[in-house]
Parts: structure tokens; C-alpha cells; sequence
């Protein structure tokens, strides 16, 4: 789309920069890229009052211009670089009425760069319900912008906002806060000639950041290093200094133009939520109430409409084999493209659900909470207080839940939350725990209460999360943390949450998801396709001339010669014969090549598991025909010994294979799509890999 | 006298800090000279603690605490 005006929204976290955003643009908005670096960039339109289009960019919360994240240095740089394509004509600062103070320094420095501002008062609601009056006329002619009172949860002021951008200056007519040059004068003095630079704060900024930002050429980065040791500039003393100044501004500003109430009202409310909901009991208790509550209802909630999606995708199957004539494109089209696309949509309501709960805790304040009362016990195993929900999320879905860990601002802390969030328990797990148990587990009560079948998919559960806690361990000593840890956050007041926001998190994750793991398993699936449809040579013209032949077709029922021609032919295809090539390596997991071509089917997905065995030992049927797969699989047996294929020993080998292995091509693209970088799925991969290989040998060799 | 060593409920001025990094980061969250800081409570496993400062509430971990110097 074309706009007429580029405006971007900046903040600190917690002011409603993304509820102005979403009421701002609607539904009108998509998330990219900025490019080159893992921050998403959420882009919208809105008409102004004058007819022209308006394109805005939500950029990341934060509470100053010195950058403490990857997300947060993208706000320097955009307004920065004045080659970047996002590069705003203006700028809206939202500020939170009620909480000024610290949310004027990031005002100071975004004006001081001078470009045109406008400032959003929002939250008016609040102050005014805590008696802070503000002399808005006052305030506006002390800064020299317009500033607009808005509440943007109640929709209020956005039109007099809107009117504001479409007739905001093209010139920046702000004041100054600082006198900037007085903090490193021959510094940004130097930098500002060499560079040409009119703005010196801009300078003071490049003297600060010039490291990390990529417009600058090397010869400007390497030279603006020399200065700064020509003139023994601290970085940090620097910034000190600057923000002493700023707040003395602010203060001065706020003595003038903002009335308050000597004591402070609003808070109790918050602080009496928060002496329940942070207790040293009912806290952990109220905390594993909401989570159980969760868990349940991402399992309950999603699975109506995830049967729904997988039975509509059944019947536009059948309806396309119906319509299109035989042949391989079509079954390219029909079993490869959309069995697999049926595969990333099932998981829709399963995202959404997950998305609606974080985004909830997140819009009430109660996450700051949960990593509050979390962070000293997560921290002693290299975790960070918000790695608890991904954690719990990952009993669902390891996809929405790596999506999640975006609100860890520690790198290191993330990338393990990351790195071991696919070790929980997922649900796609589940049918094969359930199938491989009811084979071996026998089904009866001990100590009157406890069914055995029931304790040993318990059993795993825990073991999962037993996993993922002492891996997380080990990261701790193997990954270098860039940063130095530290934990200064601000516990927002409590508030309702915005249900708009939460359908449009619910929305945008699953539409990211779609878009950005589709597209893998969809290549993945039509590999996978090729793999089972296709053998090596005339091996399948071989088996079709056999079964063809009077002895075949006179003694067998139509029904079960097609069954024993598709396992015939399985047996022959690439996937096959990749997994007698395999054999050897499995073999000493106490697989055979029938469970390779299981591990290499179920490599895009782990639920292809049970389908793939339901082929293999030719039942004509689906994950929900357990039965009979079940059946088959009992009495299925090993052509050399006589035994029985399916013992204790190589079920639980099993399991333990499908407990730690990658099987998800989903995960490994979102992980991917997280980190911009292959060498985090690959690291996964391998290291699940060789964990499932040994757990699958230890517990074979133990239990045989 | 450091931040660290109030008990909950109890109230001090902001003096100067110890270490510079995190000097920088508190500054900018408002916790600056001068300031008065409130302990409001601790999580329940001793740490972090909640401190009322500028007018809203910020969260650290003690060992941050520690490096603020009170009055």
C-alpha cells in the first residue's frame, strides 16, 4: 500500500502503544521484518481526516533511546538512519498520564533528535481517577508539540489524534530539553564535522551506539572510535550524566505543569491484588491453579475445532480424489501439499488458545507477577522467571510456546527456554505414548487406586520435564551470555484486559505461524510424499504385475489386496528402502526397518507415527482406528525368532526415542523463524538426536 | 546504609550507587539521587524484591539492590 505519511509509535512498555496501535489501524496491519535483525516489525494504515493515508509503525516498548535489547536498538536506528526505508515523518510519543515522570525521559530523547513529534497523553482515565491534574496547554507550550489527551481502551481523543498527525509540522519546533553539547563538547563537536551531522545529540547518540548500528560504514564506525579515545569518552559516565540532566528538566517541567495528590491513591488497589496473588502460599497456589486451568483448556477448548479442521481437510481430500482424475499430481497435490497443510492448520486452535491465556496474563500485569515469584527458582538452572510459561505452554505445543519467549529480554535466558521447551511432553506425543503403553503396560490396578497404563504415561510427563530442567543446566555453563544478567522490571497496575488485544494476538500468532511454518512442512511433506510414493527402479511395476495375476486377484478381496499392494509397495519406495538402509544404525535400539520407516515418515511430524505403523502393517485406517493398529501391532512378529516385535524392552526404547528426538519439522522452523539463524534448530536437532539415541539404547539394553 | 538492607514498608533516599552499569539502568528507570524508594514486598522465595519509586513500582533482584546507597 501506498502512504501519503510515515508515522511512528513509540513508548515505554505498559503506556497502550499497542491498543492505540490495533485501534488505529484494525485489522489493516501485518507483522515483517526489519531487516537483517529478529525483530518483528508491525506495520498498519489509517485514513486521516484530510483523506491522506497514513502507514504506522508500531516499534518496540521501551523506556529509553540506549538500547538493552535487539528489539529496542531497532528504535535508535530507524529514526537514525536517514536512508531507512522506515525512517518516520513523524513521530507520536505515547506517554502514560498517570506515571510522567520516567516516561518523559524517552520523550526528551526522541525530541532532542528532532524530528516532528506529537505526543499521545493516554491513560487520562487513570490520572484523573488518581487527582493528577495536568495543565495540558501549559505542558504543550513548554515542549513546543501538540499533545493530545487520549484513552485509547475507550476509544476516546483518537480522532482530535489523527487531526493532530494530519496537521503536524514538517519541521521539528520542539524545544530543547538538554544542553547536549555540554556533556562531551569537543566529541560531538568532532563527530558532527567529520560526519556532517547538524543535530548533536544525534552525534552524542553515534558516539554511543556506533558499534551496533549497520548504516555506518566501517571507516565511520573505526574513526568515531578513534575520537572517543582521543577524548577518553566513558560511555557510561556519558549516559549517566545525560540522564541526570533530563530528569532535572523533567522535574522542573512536571513542578510546573502537573498537580498531585500528596499521597498517592490508585496503588492500594493493585497493592491488596497484589498481597493475595504474591503471597508466599496462595501465590504458588494461585499460580498452579491458573496454569492447570490453562493446560486444560488448551487440551479441552482445542480439540472440537481441531477435529473440526482435521475432518474438513478429510473431505476436501476425498472430494479432490473424487473430481481429479487419477495420477500423480493429483496425489502430489491431494496426499503430499495438503496432508501436510492439514497437518499446520490442525494446530490453529491449539495457538490461538495458548496466545489468548498470554496475552491475557500479559495485559493484567499478572506476568510480571509470575516472573517475579518464579525468577530465584528458575534462575538456579540457567532459566529466567518467564521461562515458566513456555515451559508449561510446551505440554501443549512447542510452537506457540517458542513463539512466546519473546517477552524474555535476556538473550541467554531465551535461547535455553528455547532450547528446551521441545523436550516437554507435546500433545503430538501423546497417541504414541498411548498406543506404545496399551501394548506393553498391562492394564491393571496397584495399590487399589493407580492404574499401571496411567502412572507410565505420568511417568513420562514428569520425566519430560525432569529432562528439560537438567538440559536447561547444562546450557547454563555451555552458552555465553552477552549481556550480564540483571532483573530490573516494572510491575505494571493490574488492569483489565483488552479483549480486542487479545483477539488480535490471537490472530496475528496464528497467522505468523501459518505463513512461516506452512511453508516448511508443506516442502517437507511433498519430500516425505515422493519418499513413499516412489521406489527405486521397477520395483513397483513388479508388484502391481504380481498382485495382478488370477491366484491374487480371484483369492483376495479387493479391500485387503489393495492394502497388501500399498505395503508391498511401501516397503519397496525410497522411504523403504531408506529404512533398510537405516536398519543397521537402529538396530541397537531394537528397531527393525518397518519402525525406521516410521521415524523417518514422522521426521516432519510425530503424530505421522501411528498412521505410518497403520500402513506399514497394512490396516486401512487412521490414528483414530487405534484398535486395529493396535491389534496388529500385538501380533506382529519378528520373522527370525518367532518373538513378538513390540516387547517392553523396544516400546520404551521407543518412547524414549519419541521423548527426545526432533521430530517436528514445525518446531525447528519456528525456532529457525526466532533466532534468523540455522545454527539454533541444527544445535537442537543434534543434541536431541544424540540424547534420544542414548536414552533409546540405555533403556533397551536395561530392560531386555 | 544500602537499598538491600530495608526491611518491607520501610522508606530511604537514594544517595549514590556502587557500580556504574547498573547505575545507568536504575537512573533510567527512574530510581535516581534523591529519590525516595518504599520497599514494598519481597517475592515469596526472598528475592526479588518490589520497590515503590517515581511513582510506580519496579521490580530487582537484591544483589541489584545492594548496589544502591541510601542517605
Amino acid at each position: 500500500m501506498k502512504a501519503d505519511i510515515r508515522v511512528a509509535l513509540i513508548g515505554n512498555p505498559n503506556t497502550g502503544k499497542s491498543t492505540l496501535f490495533n485501534v488505529l489501524t484494525g485489522l489493516n496491519q501485518k507483522i515483517g521484518n526489519f531487516p537483517g535483525v529478529t525483530v518483528d516489525k508491525k506495520v498498519g494504515y489509517t485514513t486521516l481526516p484530510d483523506g491522506r493515508q497514513a502507514e504506522i509503525i508500531d516499534l518496540p516498548g521501551t523506556y529509553s533511546i540506549y538500547p538493552k535489547s535487539q528489539d529496542e536498538s531497532i528504535v535508535f536506528s530507524v529514526l537514525a538512519d536517514k536512508h531507512n526505508p522506515h525512517r518516520p515523518d513523524l513521530v507520536v510519543v505515547i506517554l502514560d498520564a498517570s506515571n510522567l515522570k520516567r516516561n518523559l525521559l524517552l520523550y526528551s530523547q526522541v525530541a532532542d533528535l528532532k524530528i516532528p513529534v506529537v505526543v499521545a497523553l493516554n491513560m487520562m482515565d487513570l490520572a484523573k481517577k488518581a487527582d493528577i491534574d495536568i495543565d495540558i496547554n501549559l505542558f504543550a507550550k513548554k515542549l513546543g508539540v501538540p499533545v493530545v489527551p487520549i484513552s485509547a481502551r475507550k476509544n476516546e481523543g483518537i480522532a482530535q489524534l489523527k487531526n493532530a498527525i494530519s496537521f503536524a509540522n514538517k519541521f521539528a519546533l520542539q524545544e530543547d530539553s538538554i544542553d547536549v553539547s555540554t556533556i562531551a563538547p569537543d566529541l560531538v563537536a568532532s563527530i558532527s564535522r567529520e560526519l556532517d551531522i547538524d543535530n548533536p545529540y544525534l552525534a552524542l547518540q553515534l558516539a554511543h551506539q556506533h558499534e551496533n548500528l549497520t548504516f555506518l560504514t566501517k571507516e565511520q564506525s573505526d574513526r568515531i572510535e578513534e575520537l572517543e579515545k582521543e577524548f577518553s569518552f566513558n560511555s557510561q559516565k556519558a549516559q549517566g550524566a545525560e540522564t541526570i540532566a533530563r530528569y532535572a528538566f523533567i522535574n522542573d517541567l512536571l513542578y510546573d505543569t502537573v498537580k498531585k495528590p500528596l499521597t498517592p491513591q490508585g496503588e492500594t488497589h493493585s497493592n491488596k491484588i497484589d498481597k493475595i496473588l504474591t503471597h508466599k502460599v496462595f501465590g504458588f497456589i494461585i499460580f498452579f491453579g491458573i496454569l492447570m486451568f490453562m493446560f486444560q483448556a488448551i487440551f479441552s477448548w482445542s480439540s472440537y475445532p481441531m477435529e473440526l479442521i482435521a475432518d474438513a481437510f478429510v473431505w476436501v481430500q476425498n472430494w479432490l480424489h473424487h473430481v481429479l482424475p487419477a495420477g500423480p499430481l493429483t496425489s502430489l497435490l491431494v496426499d503430499g501439499v495438503i496432508a501436510g497443510l492439514s497437518g499446520v492448520m490442525v494446530f490453529i486452535p491449539q495457538i490461538a488458545i495458548l496466545f489468548a491465556f498470554i496475552s491475557i496474563l500479559e495485559d493484567t500485569g499478572y506476568m510480571s507477577r509470575v516472573t517475579f515469584m518464579m525468577d530465584k527458582l528458575m534462575r538456579k538452572v540457567g532459566l529466567n522467571g518467564k521461562s515458566v510459561v513456555p515451559l508449561i505452554g510446551g505440554f501443549a505445543c512447542a510452537v506457540p510456546s517458542i513463539m512466546s519467549t519473546r517477552t524474555i529480554e535476556n538473550w541467554k535466558d531465551r535461547m535455553i527456554t528455547i532450547m528446551v521447551t521441545p523436550l516437554v511432553t507435546c500433545s503430538a506425543r501423546l497417541p504414541i505414548y498411548t498406543l506404545l503403553i496399551a501394548l506393553v503396560v498391562p492394564n491393571r490396578n496397584v495399590w487399589w487406586l493407580f492404574n499401571l497404563q496411567g502412572l507410565a504415561l505420568t511417568g513420562m510427563y514428569i520425566f519430560s520435564l525432569i529432562s528439560a530442567v537438567t538440559v536447561a543446566w547444562v546450557f547454563k555453563f555451555i552458552l555465553k551470555g552477552k549481556e550480564r544478567g540483571y532483573f530490573i522490571m516494572e510491575l505494571p497496575v493490574y488492569r483489565a484486559p483488552r479483549w480486542s488485544n487479545v483477539i488480535y494476538s490471537m490472530y496475528e500468532r496464528s497467522k505468523a505461524f501459518v505463513l512461516q511454518a506452512g511453508k516448511v512442512i508443506i516442502a517437507i511433506s511433498v519430500i516425505l510424499w515422493v519418499l513413499a510414493s516412489y521406489g527405486p527402479g521397477d520395483r513397483f511395476a513388479k508388484i502391481d504385475a504380481q498382485y495382478s495375476q488370477p491366484k491374487y486377484t480371484k483369492t483376495m478381496s479387493a479391500d485387503s489386496l489393495s492394502r497388501t499392494v500399498s505395503s508391498a509397495k511401501l516397503e519397496n519406495s525410497y522411504a523403504g528402502v531408506l529404512g533398510h538402509v537405516i536398519e543397521p544404525v537402529i538396530r541397537p535400539l531394537g528397531f527393525d526397518w518397518k519402525i525406521g520407516i516410521a521415524l523417518i515418515t514422522s521426521f516432519a511430524a510425530r503424530e505421522v507415527f501411528v498412521g505410518t505403523m497403520a500402513t506399514i502393517y497394512s490396516v486401512n485406517g487412521s490414528a483414530e482406528k487405534m484398535e486395529s493398529v493396535y491389534e496388529k501391532m500385538h501380533q506382529a512378529k519378528n520373522p527370525d525368532t518367532g518373538q513378538p516385535v513390540f516387547t517392553l524392552a523396544v516400546a520404551f526404547s521407543l518412547m524414549m526415542f519419541y521423548a527426545f528426538a526432533m521430530q517436528c519439522a514445525s518446531t525447528m522452523a519456528i525456532v529457525y523463524r526466532e533466532t534468523k539463524n540455522w545454527r539454533w534448530p541444527a544445535i537442537q536437532f543434534t543434541y536431541m538426536a544424540v540424547l534420544a539415541y542414548v536414552a533409546s539404547f540405555v533403556v533397551f539394553h536395561l530392560l531386555r | 546504609m544500602r537499598l538491600s538492607q530495608l526491611e518491607v514498608g520501610e522508606k530511604g533516599i537514594v544517595k549514590e550507587f556502587t557500580d556504574l552499569e547498573m547505575s545507568v539502568k536504575l537512573m533510567e528507570m527512574g530510581c535516581l539521587p534523591g529519590e525516595e524508594i518504599r520497599i514494598e514486598r519481597v517475592a515469596p522465595l526472598g528475592d526479588p524484591i518490589a520497590i515503590n519509586v517515581s511513582g510506580y513500582q519496579l521490580s530487582l533482584r537484591k544483589r541489584e539492590a545492594h548496589t544502591i546507597v541510601l542517605q
